[in-house]
């Protein structure tokens, strides 16, 4: 690399550094509860802290979690087309690993709970691998969540005052020490995702 | 209790009056097909209905509405994954069906049936009645497929190559 061009890129970086101090100046100075976007990247970003209730009662947190690889996907019960298909093949998939699901943890992790009660949860998730996980927060707790995955999760209002959320559509893998190892996407081909569960149990 | 058997019996009728591999419905020059929908978790307060529309006029038509024996309210919602998170929304208006085309539910929206009254398993069946603009109303029978479907059962069998996308 010539010195001219470390000298370029210096500046520039300067430059930009420079660029994003003052909008984050211009964004602080509008001082009436503006919402400044923090961007962050790496593996830290996703998978912080939380506390959430399994549809057993359970307490569950990154703390109980940790030692086990863990799957995490964000829906809710008014959800007619991603969020069950997603359950159920994660179900046949985890019932073609047999015991080697056993391996790791799978948690549905509610971005509705005003509407997906403890009990409506606990009726849900019987139609799938008892293993699987419902977890449920305050609204405060689902925030937290939601933030320390980098998750999407948005209110939208719907005909009638009713309401749908906008979710994550992937499943969030983890490893034992609960940092992000990658994101499945549910159409991909099966084999590929089977192979991804594999690698995650044998990590 | 009499009703509810008067419409299972009717419901029965209609099936054995259409032909099981066919399963379309028609009305003018609008021909709905396959009209599915798919099995629910107990509980579950919303399911999805799928079908695609095929209009062999030479006038545009337009779906206005969805009513069903299943659920007091229907909607339609556009549905669609970008950038990887999952939305949907109100369509906001009736469901264009240009003249010679085809439109498939399923592929970027959804039928929402809205509380059902019941569970629906693998299997099941139930009446709805959509209403177009030019041709009126078709009452149509929606088949229940298994709970991980993600394309007509039709289609995918068939591999007549409808379930590009899904």
């Amino acid at each position: 690399m010539s010195v001219l061009r470390i000298v370029r890129v210096a500046t520039w970086a300067a430059i930009a550094t420079i660029a994003a101090g003052t909008a984050a100046i211009y964004v602080l100075g509008q001082g009436n509860g503006g919402i400044a976007t923090t961007i962050s990247s790496g593996k830290a970003a996703i998978g912080g802290p939380f506390s959430l209730v399994s549809h057993k009662g359970e307490r569950v947190s990154d703390e109980t979690l940790r030692g086990k690889p863990y799957l995490a996907f964000f829906g809710f019960t008014n959800c007619p087309d991603i969020c069950p298909t997603t359950l159920f093949e994660l179900s046949e998939m985890m019932a073609e690993l047999g015991a080697d699901a056993d391996k790791f943890n799978v948690l549905l992790i509610t971005v509705d709970p005003e509407r997906d009660s403890q009990d409506l949860l606990a009726t849900y998730m019987t139609a799938f691998d008892p293993r699987i996980i419902a977890l449920r927060g305050t609204r405060e707790e689902t925030d937290a969540v939601v933030k320390s995955f980098a998750a999407a999760a948005i209110k939208v209002p719907t005909d009638g005052g009713n309401y749908t959320m906008e979710h994550t559509a992937g499943v969030y893998l983890m490893d034992e020490n609960g940092e992000y190892a990658g994101l499945m996407r549910m159409d991909e081909p099966r084999e590929q995702r089977m192979q991804a569960l594999r690698n995650l149990a044998a990590s | 209790m009499k009703t509810r058997a008067f419409a299972i019996l009717s419901i029965a009728a209609s099936l054995v009056a259409t032909a099981a591999l066919s399963h379309d419905f028609q009305s003018g020059t609008i021909r709905v097909d396959h009209p599915w929908s798919r099995a629910t978790p107990p509980g579950a307060p919303v399911a999805g209905g799928y079908l695609k529309i095929e209009n062999a006029g030479t006038e545009p038509d337009r779906l206005v509405s969805v009513a069903s024996e299943i659920a007091a309210s229907t909607e339609l919602h556009e549905s669609v994954v970008k950038d990887g998170v999952a939305s949907m929304r109100p369509l906001g208006g009736p469901l264009e069906v240009p003249a010679g085309q085809t439109v498939e539910v399923g592929a970027g929206n959804h039928i929402m049936f809205v509380k059902p009254a019941r569970t629906l398993k693998k299997g099941d069946e139930f009446k709805a009645t959509l209403v177009f603009e030019k041709a009126g109303p078709i009452e149509v029978v929606f088949v229940v497929q298994g709970m991980g479907s993600r394309a007509p059962e039709e289609a995918s069998e068939h591999g007549t190559g409808h379930g590009a996308g899904q």
